[in-house]
């Protein structure tokens, strides 16, 4: 009797992990983190969002419950032609299901497409382009921590509206740096206020002192940086040398993520006023959070686009679970209807343009005296409640609304 | 206000003079590769991360040992030439009589392992060094604004230069180097111990990029990749100045510089290529380059 009990466990335990694979291609949920792991956005996605992804798997609980989970990483190299032929290869011979996190918005519109004709899923959290649910959207695509839009309507409007009427661009010259600055653009004019000039630079420049000295020129009241990761630190030490924020300038760090303050070091950064959607100092989960986070990523204090990828992938894994397939278009529209809740982001929503809604922190860099040590950088200013955050629906001109 | 294709010349001066100390920087390493290349026939690649562990180097020394910027001038191109003699003797040693590509692929891959490491333990936004406390502030000169740090990085760039060339082709240790690399058994059969010469040199050219590395630390973040984006553009200078001609990288580098500069004003664009362009035409007309001679 006994014998046969155990045989029936033993048979039902077979079957429900079997039931649980059914539609799981290759009997593995294989994730794929494409980012930059060599360059300069390396420390604000890079091996953290690897780190991050793994965290997600592990806090998920879904290996226990028999799914097969696997995680691999590529190096894009800020090539969208690298990306590419990463992304088909994961697809079509490494059998990926979803690509993750992939900062630098050229690599992440040419992964947004292919990802689209082969029915699999993309969950951006490190790429700032608004396209990608805007002209760009798709049903296999969904862009979690931010976007251009956002950044601008959160530092841009904020910095018009309290004075800083005449603007000067210097924007980093591809798809994001374009989104950024078109994007703010909007929002300036807006609000009333005037570009007066915009200088567009090379990726990944060393040497800004020629830019600043036009933008010094031009006499605008904000000099808006419309670039990301090394170029924005550069910009920003170099600037103080030259001393345009001396001379009645000021800087709009229109994207500016942790890791940056942390290159700068508080005495060059303080003061300068940021839009997240993450900080890791805002309460006891966050907290818990960055310091588990820290202790795999070399003590690197999670950015949002971290956080992105670990609340992304949470979602992603339990509409996994709910429908027991991890079939990309599928699994995507699936999360377009179930609310979001994670740790990290709080209760949220996903649009049918694939845009995730949270609120949106504008916060200030602190002076060295408020700070009580290294990562404890910011102060909130203000919350930017998540119906406003992102762009409207309508606005978009995604062909998913209708 | 006079205007050139619609800038004001005003503001075409100090775009001249920005052009001119990135110039010093492109100087200051073309030359040490042209050293390296004249005196010893190896196509230094390593040496955007030689230029890249000099800033490190000064980092470690403030940071760690509370030791400022001007010991970090003298300290940092000593440790890191150190480490230069080590690679020449346990490696590029070996491979003087073989073609140029052998060398070119160590120290290729050197480099590459370097920053790989160095990636790996301070990723790659950089460290902040601060600017030393007598370069604070700015000279008003009319036309613009000039940091006080970027005027002496002008100055202490030509100094070196001209040292270097005025060491090299006037003085009787420098026409030792010179006829080493003509014919090195006949000044060998002179007493002169030639293998040891190659050594210092090759360590002098990699102190050089050291040096220029604790010069750009304040002003550019302390970043393991610091080195890569730099050293393209040094090579695209040696060969418009010719490999291996001393003045010739000197000249190019500053005059690079300042066109690099001038096309962050008209073609913003196009100033990450420009000097790839120039490269492509020198070597059209002029294969050996500016002030190179055909060997």
């Amino acid at each position: 009797m006994k014998a046969i009990r155990f045989s029936l466990t033993a048979l039902t335990l077979v079957v429900a992990a079997s039931a649980a694979q059914a539609q799981i291609s290759d009997g593995v949920i294989k994730i794929g983190v494409l980012s930059d792991m060599s360059s300069l956005y390396t420390d604000l996605a890079g091996a953290g969002s690897v780190a991050a992804a793994r965290m997600a798997v592990e806090d998920s609980g879904i290996e226990k419950r028999g799914y097969k989970v696997e995680i691999v990483s590529a190096d894009h190299q800020n090539k969208p032609d690298v990306g590419s032929a990463i992304t088909r290869q994961w697809y079509d011979v490494d059998k990926v299901d979803v690509i993750v996190d992939t900062p630098n918005s050229g690599v992440a519109l040419a992964v947004n497409q292919i990802t689209r004709d082969k029915g699999k899923a993309f969950l951006v959290s490190g790429a700032a382009s608004s396209d990608l649910t805007g002209k760009a959207c798709s049903p296999n695509t969904i862009h979690w921590t931010y976007d251009t839009w956002m950044l601008a309507n959160g530092t841009g409007s904020s910095i018009v509206k309290t004075g800083g009427d005449t603007w000067f661009f210097l924007t980093a010259d591809y798809a994001f740096g374009l989104a950024l600055e078109r994007d703010t653009e909007a929002v300036v004019l807006k609000n009333g206020g005037k570009v007066l000039g915009k200088v567009r630079h090379p990726l990944n420049t060393q040497d800004f002192s020629s830019f600043l000295l036009q933008a010094q020129a031009s006499k605008a009241k904000i000099i808006g940086l419309a670039n990301a990761g090394g170029d924005t630190t550069n910009s920003i030490k170099q600037a103080a040398e030259f001393g345009i924020v001396k001379g009645g300038q000021n800087l709009a760090g229109l994207l500016v993520f942790l890791t940056d303050i942390h290159a700068l070091g508080l005495p060059t950064a303080q003061g300068l006023i940021v839009t997240n959607t993450f900080y890791w100092d805002s309460n006891d989960q966050t907290r818990a959070f960055a310091k588990r986070f820290a202790e795999r990523d070399k003590g690197i204090y999670p950015t949002m686009i971290h956080a992105g990828v670990y609340s992304a992938l949470t979602h992603y894994l339990k509409a996994v679970e709910a429908l027991k397939s991890d079939d990309g278009t599928k699994v995507i529209a699936k999360m377009k209807e179930t609310p979001t809740d994670d740790p990290l982001f709080g209760k949220g929503s996903i649009r049918v343009d694939g845009r995730k809604i949270h609120p949106a922190y504008l916060v200030e860099v602190k002076k060295p005296s408020e700070s009580k040590g290294p990562w404890d950088y910011y102060k909130v200013r203000a919350t930017i409640p998540a119906d406003q955050a992102f762009r409207p629906l309508k606005d978009g001109e995604c062909p998913l609304v209708k | 206000m006079t205007e050139i294709f619609g800038v004001p010349t005003q503001a075409l001066f100090g775009q001249l003079l920005i052009g001119l100390i990135n110039g010093a920087f492109y100087a200051m390493l073309s030359l040490g590769l042209a050293v390296i290349f004249g005196l010893l026939n190896i196509i230094n690649f390593t040496h955007g991360a030689q230029y890249m562990m000099g800033a490190f180097c000064a980092w470690f020394l403030l940071q760690y040992l509370g030791v400022g910027y001007w010991w970090a001038l003298l300290i940092a191109p000593l440790a890191v030439g150190a480490i230069g003699v080590a690679i020449e003797r346990t490696m590029l040693a070996r491979l003087y009589k073989l073609d140029h590509l052998y060398g070119l692929l160590l120290t290729f891959g050197l480099a590459l392992i370097i920053q790989g490491v160095f990636t790996n333990y301070f990723g790659s936004s950089g460290l902040p060094y601060q600017l030393p406390q007598e370069f604070a502030g700015a000279y008003n000169l009319s036309f613009m604004f000039l940091p006080k740090y970027r005027a002496w990085v002008i100055a202490v760039s030509l100094v070196v230069c001209l040292g270097t060339w005025y060491v090299i082709e006037r003085t009787k240790l420098g026409s030792y180097l010179r006829a080493a690399t003509e014919n090195a058994a006949l000044v060998q059969a002179f007493g002169i111990n030639v293998p040891r010469m190659i050594t210092l040199t090759y360590g002098f050219g990699v102190g050089l990029a050291a040096f220029a590395g604790v010069m750009a630390a304040p002003i550019y973040q302390v970043n393991p990749q610091m080195g890569a984006n730099l050293i393209i553009v040094v090579f695209a200078v040696v060969v418009i100045g010719g490999m291996g001609s001393i003045l010739g990288s000197i000249i190019t580098g500053f005059g690079l510089g300042v066109i690099e500069g001038l096309t962050k004003v008209f073609y913003p664009e196009a100033s990450n290529t420009v000097i790839f362009i120039i490269m492509a035409i020198v070597l059209l007309i002029k294969p050996s380059g500016l002030f190179g001679r055909a060997r």
